[in-house]
């Protein structure tokens, strides 16, 4: 069997008190033979020690000089990708949400189902952290609008947990929505024909930092994301 | 000639000066100097041409001149408003296109570097 090249991209935003855990759990996994994968780190303007502490456990690390948000972050990742030539790349969050093992299972749907977009849910089977119950209102509107605009049923549809394979890739390396991604980047992909599939995976609570998202800001998520999914939509 | 006339086209005299004086000294590019000196002329005219208000009001049907005057005003200053939002939406694009090219150049040079001192 050929080898598969990986790149996991962990965007970082004052996570030095979660990295360095996140990075040995990814060092001590142990994947399939024909697999490789390289961890990358894009440490998005951190004001902490992120940078160091990731380099520290041995990663790869791309500072970047201003603050992009995590749209822009994981693009640098994408960019950095393309020009690698990688054969997927992986979106996992450096808070700690996603435990390096669940990794194994995209990668294996990914193999066995060729998909060009593996999304790891929460909610397939409904196991581990399942997040707030507003949250999980308005996940399930985006589960609607999605499901609206592209009549693909797609439960977990703003996780952060995504494989991308390498068509995928040329595709987000040049386009992705600079915050709040999740959502409206599989309208975008979904539109140029991708497929997409859900696989489940057990996540934990964040282990540190804080989400992109609180508070008062969760009104203007909801409308951004549906005004831009709209306008993806549409969009040619 | 009233008072009024008087100072009117001494502020705009003023204020096409201080346009001036911006691009000159390179605050101002150019492109966006246009919008203003447009309105500096269109406000020295009416300095001049003191009917030419009711003028253009009659012509659109307008009964009071000043209504005329606020109705163009804001929906001038309402288009320039969207017209720097596109800029503001353009100039955050390409500065985020400069960050991701340079944090990946400088990875490249922090690893380029290892090897060779390796």
């Amino acid at each position: 069997m050929n080898l598969l090249k990986g790149l996991v991209i962990i965007p970082c935003y004052n996570e030095e008190m979660a990295i360095g855990k996140l990075l040995t759990e990814m060092k001590v996994l142990s994947l399939p033979q024909h697999i490789d994968v390289d961890v990358l780190v894009v440490n998005d303007c951190s004001k902490d020690k992120t940078s160091a502490k990731a380099r520290e456990f041995g990663a790869r690390v791309i500072d970047l000089p201003i603050n992009l948000g995590i749209g822009g972050a994981m693009q640098t990742g994408f960019i950095y990708a393309q020009q690698n030539n990688y054969d997927f790349a992986v979106q996992m969050d450096g808070d700690g949400q996603h435990p390096p093992v669940e990794l194994i299972k995209l990668i294996d749907h990914f193999i066995t189902s060729q998909s060009n977009i593996i999304i790891g849910s929460r909610f397939v089977l409904k196991q581990g952290f399942q997040s707030s119950t507003l949250r999980r209102i308005g996940i399930s509107y985006f589960h609607y609008l999605t499901y609206l605009f592209t009549g693909k049923s797609i439960y977990d549809i703003t996780s952060g947990f995504r494989l991308f394979d390498k068509k995928t890739i040329q595709i987000i390396a040049s386009r992705y929505p600079d915050d709040y991604p999740e959502p409206e980047s599989l309208i975008i992909l979904s539109k140029a024909g991708l497929s997409v599939k859900e696989v489940p995976v057990i996540m934990r609570e964040r282990q540190g930092g804080k989400s992109s998202i609180r508070n008062f800001s969760q009104l203007y998520y909801m409308a951004k994301v549906t005004i831009a999914m709209f306008f993806s939509n549409i969009r040619k | 000639m009233g008072r009024i006339q008087i100072i009117t086209i001494l502020v705009n005299l003023l204020f096409i000066w201080y346009v001036a004086y911006l691009i000159i000294k390179g605050k101002l590019r150019e492109e966006y100097s246009i919008v203003w000196c447009v309105c500096t002329v269109i406000l020295l005219v009416f300095s001049f041409w003191r009917n030419g208000l009711q003028v253009v009001s009659n012509l659109f049907g307008i009964y009071e001149p000043p209504n005329m005057v606020f109705t163009a005003a804001i929906f001038v200053a309402l288009i320039y408003l969207l017209h720097l939002s596109v800029v503001a939406s353009r100039l955050h694009e390409q500065n985020k296109k400069l960050a991701q090219e340079i944090s990946l150049i400088k990875l490249q040079l922090k690893e380029l570097a290892t090897k060779e001192n390796s």
